[in-house]
Order: structure tokens, then sequence, then C-alpha cells
């Protein structure tokens, strides 16, 4: 029984991390309804902003983390302003391509600039804490909780202030809402600002808890995320998080339970049934199509 | 520059007159055989050089079988790479396992075949989810089945594992790549172009519609993506054997993604796109090998100009007239004349 909650608690870990990804793709998926698959190579880059910001500016933990976000939310900007603006109009195919490319580029750039996987140093202190026969460590706390409270903001955020509701009203209908003012370029630009600094703090919090970090840590990563994504509704922000948990959770009971090595295969495999059940996603509604 | 003049128009028809005789295909095809049967028997190209073109092949015969679903169909599938593991592992099993080494050069067509019907197989049990679930989701689909079949071959010790499976001699040689290029692209082509291949387009077109036009959607997804996956196997088996040497990682999302960028390259929906494609991209790729890494940060930028300015790709939606049903040459002419005459007589 120990051992279940023990790993649970990575579950939780592993799936807060999985639902900060998933909310960068479902975010940009939402207003544009495109799928930013540069998005696993953007958290990618925030990893690497910790280790350059840890390792050569010596910054603490807090700053460190504000620091990435910020670098990867302008990062996420420049790219739709340079990558994606022109091809808004064009078909929805050329734009996956072109994500696809600036991913390529950004895992290739990191290459080329750090071709040796990095070691990022501890931040902060670890802590472990032993609850009846379950440990605790407090950067698995600190994971979950700055996770949880990221995705309590973002809620806020899209619920309750004028600009998430700008957001809904663009994911609802893209022709009406410039009509009533709302300035379309300046809340795209903000969603993608949003979604890859949610990005670049889960490529902090996945460095901080698995510290080795290559430029091909991203595609599997984001991919999974994506999956979360799909899996809770593509487009649907609370979807996201949900889904996330449930990746997590399958990833991790699986290892735990069977050879780790089934752990892709179970967790791709449930995702199928899933989808053959909901295709559309636990909470995503089915778009009826106009004839 | 007036390039409907007449002399422009007489070579034109010329060429194209040329191009619609009835030796014209298999007077290429058989000339194209015979140098590479002589290339490869005399050995006077290259081997670096033969084993460039080998890979061309190859991803020519990805690009345009994967054209089938995402170009014509219009589906977004990225589980191509799973398709080619499964003709590579089948087809390399048969040869180091099954048949005796004496007959392995003889049985080597047999083995791609049976790799190609592997793949087939599985590509039917992937049309399936395709008959419900479209666009996204149906992405999901395939980049799940990518990962279940890369993951399955990594945990069956029998084909090596993770470690991958060898002792496969070189059989892939010119001749057979030329071989199943040239089928490859024939089929598909006339396969486009049959009563099927237009039910693969109105598909792509507007589903809902095609199927109120008793199109057999269900029929025509489930012939797009055999044939597609196939062909993958049989590239897939090929490769195998051209490289010697297979492990389930070579198979994984990476590749699938060059595939589809070497189909976005070329153009959807164009044979000849998807050929100018997989040779461009394969060329490119090796004459920059001397800039090492860097060649692989430049592609990526290349590719997002390239779809910035012109999103289709180069050949996207359009196809050469070599490709065509042979059009009626009268008519042709009849109809350029008419509107030859009609811009004249307008001011």
């Amino acid at each position: 029984m120990a051992y279940f909650f023990q790993q649970l608690l990575n579950a939780l870990q592993l799936g807060s991390i999985y639902a900060l990804i998933a909310l960068g793709y479902t975010m940009v998926y939402g207003i544009l309804t495109m799928i930013n698959f540069a998005h696993g190579d953007l958290f990618m880059v925030g990893a690497f902003f910790c280790f350059l910001l840890a390792v050569y500016l010596k910054l603490s933990f807090v700053p460190t983390l504000l620091l990435s976000m910020l670098g990867v939310a302008c990062l996420g900007v420049i790219i739709e302003r340079l990558a994606y603006k022109p091809l808004r109009t064009a078909p929805r195919v050329s734009a996956i391509i072109t994500a696809l490319g600036v991913g390529l580029f950004l895992e290739n750039f990191t290459l080329a600039l750090s071709p040796y996987p990095k070691h990022i140093p501890p931040l902060l202190t670890n802590v472990t804490w032993t609850v009846g026969a379950v440990s605790i460590s407090s950067l698995q706390v600190l994971v979950i909780v700055l996770s949880l409270g990221l995705m309590l903001i973002l809620d806020f955020v899209v619920w309750r202030t004028k600009a998430g509701m700008a957001m809904r009203a663009i994911s609802w209908d893209k022709t009406i809402v410039p009509l009533m003012g709302v300035s379309v370029n300046k809340i795209i630009s903000l969603t993608f600002a949003i979604g890859t600094g949610l990005g670049g703090a889960a490529g902090v919090l996945y460095s901080l808890a698995y510290p080795v970090i290559d430029p091909y840590m991203g595609i599997m990563v984001g991919w999974k995320a994506f999956i979360c994504a799909v899996v809770g509704g593509i487009g649907n922000v609370r979807g996201a998080m949900i889904g996330g948990f449930i990746l997590g959770a399958v990833e991790i009971l699986v290892a735990a339970f069977f050879p780790s090595t089934y752990r892709d295969f179970v967790a791709f495999t449930l995702l199928l049934g899933l989808l053959i059940l909901r295709p559309y996603g636990i909470l995503g509604r089915p778009q009826p199509q106009k004839v | 520059m007036n390039r409907t003049g007449t002399a422009y128009a007489t070579w034109r028809d010329g060429w194209r007159r040329f191009t619609a005789r009835k030796y014209f295909w298999p007077a290429v095809l058989a000339c194209g055989l015979a140098f590479s049967i002589a290339a490869d028997r005399y050995d006077f190209v290259d081997l670096y050089v033969q084993l460039i073109v080998i890979y061309v092949g190859i991803n020519i015969i990805l690009t345009v079988s994967l054209n089938l679903i995402n170009g014509y169909m219009g589906e977004f599938s990225v589980g191509h790479a799973g398709f080619m593991a499964v003709g590579a592992y089948t087809a390399s099993l048969i040869t180091v396992h099954v048949l005796p080494q004496s007959v392995a050069a003889v049985g080597f067509p047999v083995a791609v075949l049976a790799g190609g019907l592997a793949a087939a197989l599985i590509g039917f049990l992937v049309a399936i989810p395709s008959f419900k679930t479209r666009g996204d989701y149906l992405a999901i689909v395939t980049l799940a089945f990518g990962m279940i079949v890369k993951s399955i071959l990594e945990n069956i010790d029998a084909v090596g594992g993770p470690r991958g499976l060898l002792g496969m001699e070189k059989l892939t040689t010119l001749p057979w790549v030329f071989f199943w290029t040239a089928l490859s692209v024939w089929v598909i082509r006339n396969l486009v172009y049959s009563n099927y291949g237009r039910g693969v387009l109105s598909v792509r077109e507007d589903e809902i519609a095609a199927d109120l036009m008793s199109v057999n959607t269900r029929q025509v997804k489930i012939i797009a993506f055999v044939v597609s996956s196939f062909f993958a196997g049989i590239a897939g088996g090929l490769f195998a054997h051209a490289l010697q040497f297979i492990n389930p990682r070579m198979f994984d999302i990476i590749k699938s993604t060059d595939v589809l960028i070497m189909v976005y390259l070329g153009g959807i929906a164009s044979l000849a796109g998807s050929i100018i494609g997989a040779v461009i991209y394969t060329l490119l790729l090796e004459i920059l090998r001397p800039l090492g890494i860097w060649r692989m940060v430049f592609m990526p930028l290349l590719l997002v100009v390239l779809m910035i300015y012109r999103p289709r790709g180069i050949m996207g939606l359009r196809e050469t007239k070599l490709f065509e049903p042979l059009g009626d040459l009268v008519t042709e002419r009849l109809w350029r004349k008419t509107k030859k005459e009609a811009s004249d007589a307008a001011p």
C-alpha cells in the first residue's frame, strides 16, 4: 500500500509537468486551431535557460524560474510573429509543417551549441520527510504545488479576466470578435506568451526533478503532452490538466508494476482505447459537421 | 516575351506527342533499368554515389506512398516510420532466419514483398479507426501506432530488442531500387487517376458530400491506407538490406517527420512534387554534409521559409503533364486556338 502511495506521488509529479506542457498546446489550439509542434522544444529551451542561468549566472531558484519563463515566452511570441503569423490564412497543414520545422530548428540549434547532455546543479536543498512508509521529498512537493498554482492562476486568467474573455471569444468565433473592438493580434501574442511561458516553467521543473538535460528531450515529452491535450479534449484548458494527470498516472503505475520497457506500449495502447471510446477527448464536445 | 508564341506551341505539341507515344514510358523505364543493372554490374558509378541513389529511391517510395494519405486523402498521418519498421523487420527476419544462405539473393524480392504485405496488413488495422476519427485525432492514432510498433520491437528479444537486428547481406542493389521505385510511382499514379483515386480525392475535399455521392468512403480509406503502408513496408525492406543493420530507434518519430518534410516540401497531392521533394531533401542533406550539425539547423529554416512563401510546397496540387493521363491532343489544341482567338479579338 505504501508502495502504491509512493508511486501515486511520483505520478502526481510527472502528471503536473505533463499538464503544464499540455496547457500550451491546448491554448494555442483553442485560439488558432493550430497544433504548435514546436512546443515540446520550447519546453527543452526552458530547461536550457535554467541550466544557463543556474550555472553561469549562479542565480537562485526563484529568479531562474521567472527569467526562464520570461525568456521562453519571448521566444514563443517571436516565433509566432515570424513563422506562424504569415500563415494564418494558409492551409492548416502548412502551419503544422512550419511548426515541425521550427521545432527541428530549435533542437538542432541547441544541439549545435551544446552537443553533450548537461547536468543541472541542485538549486534547492532537498529535504525528505517520511510519513508512515511513504517518503516525500520537498522537491516533489514543490513541483506539484507550483504546477497546481500556475494552473489555478491560468484558470483564473482564462475565466475571470477581460483578456481571458477575449481568448475564449476568439476561439468561439474569429470573424466577429475583431468587430467588437478586440485586438486579435495582441490576444494571440498573449496566448502564445502564456502558453509557452508555462512550457518554460515545465522545463525548469522537469530539469530539477530529472536533472540531466539534452537537446532532444523535448521530442518525447512534447508528443506525450500533446497526447494529454488530446485525451482531455484539445482546445479545452481544464481537459489538458486532467489529461496530464491521467497520462502521468498511467506511465508511473505501469512502470511500477510491469517491466519499465512496457511503459510506452501500455500508455499508448490505453490512449488508443480511450480515443476509440471517446473520439473527442474527455471534456471535448463533438463538433457537428456542417453540410 | 510571348510564351504562347507559335514556335513554343509547336515545340510543346511535339514534346507532348512524343511523350504520349505508346512506347515512351516502356522505353524510359527500360533505359533506366538497363543503366542501373550496368552500373551495378560494372561499377562504373562510384559506390558512394550508388548508395546515395539507393537512398533517394527509398525516400521516393516513402514520400510517394505517404502523399497518398497526407496529400491525396488529406489526412495527417504521422506514423509512416511504423509501417516502414514492420516491413524492414519482416523482410530481414526472412532473409536472415528463414531463407538458407544460398538462396538469399534469389529470395530477396520475396522477402521484400512479404515485408510490404505485413505492413499492408497493419495498415488495414490502422484504417479502421480512421472511419470515425479524422484530423488531429487520426494524427494521434497514427502517432500512437508508430510508438506502439517501436515499443513492441524494443520488447521482443528474438529480434534483438533495443540492440537491433543484424546479419543481413547487402542485397539492395540499384536495379531492385529502380524496380520498386518505378513500381510504386506507377501503381500510385494509376490508383490516383482511377475511380478509386477520385474517391480518395473526394474524401479530402468533403467527406460527407462524397458519401452522399455514393462514394464508399470506408472502402476508399482502406485502399489508401493499405496501398500506402504496403509501399512503406517495401521501402523498409530495401532500407534494411541497404544499411545491413536496423534497430527500433531508426523508425521513431524523427524518421516520420523526415518523410513528412519531404512530402510537404515537394507539394501535396503531386507525384512529381513527391519525387522532387525526396530528391532535393536527400541530396541537399548529402551536399551540406561538410557543414556537420549546422546543416540540420539550416534545413528546417529552409523549410519554414518555403512554407511561408509557398505554403503548398514546390508542386502543391499540381502535376506535370508526364504523369497525367493522356489528354486529347486535338481537343486541347482546339481549345488553345479558341482561347487565342478570343484574346486576339479582345481589344
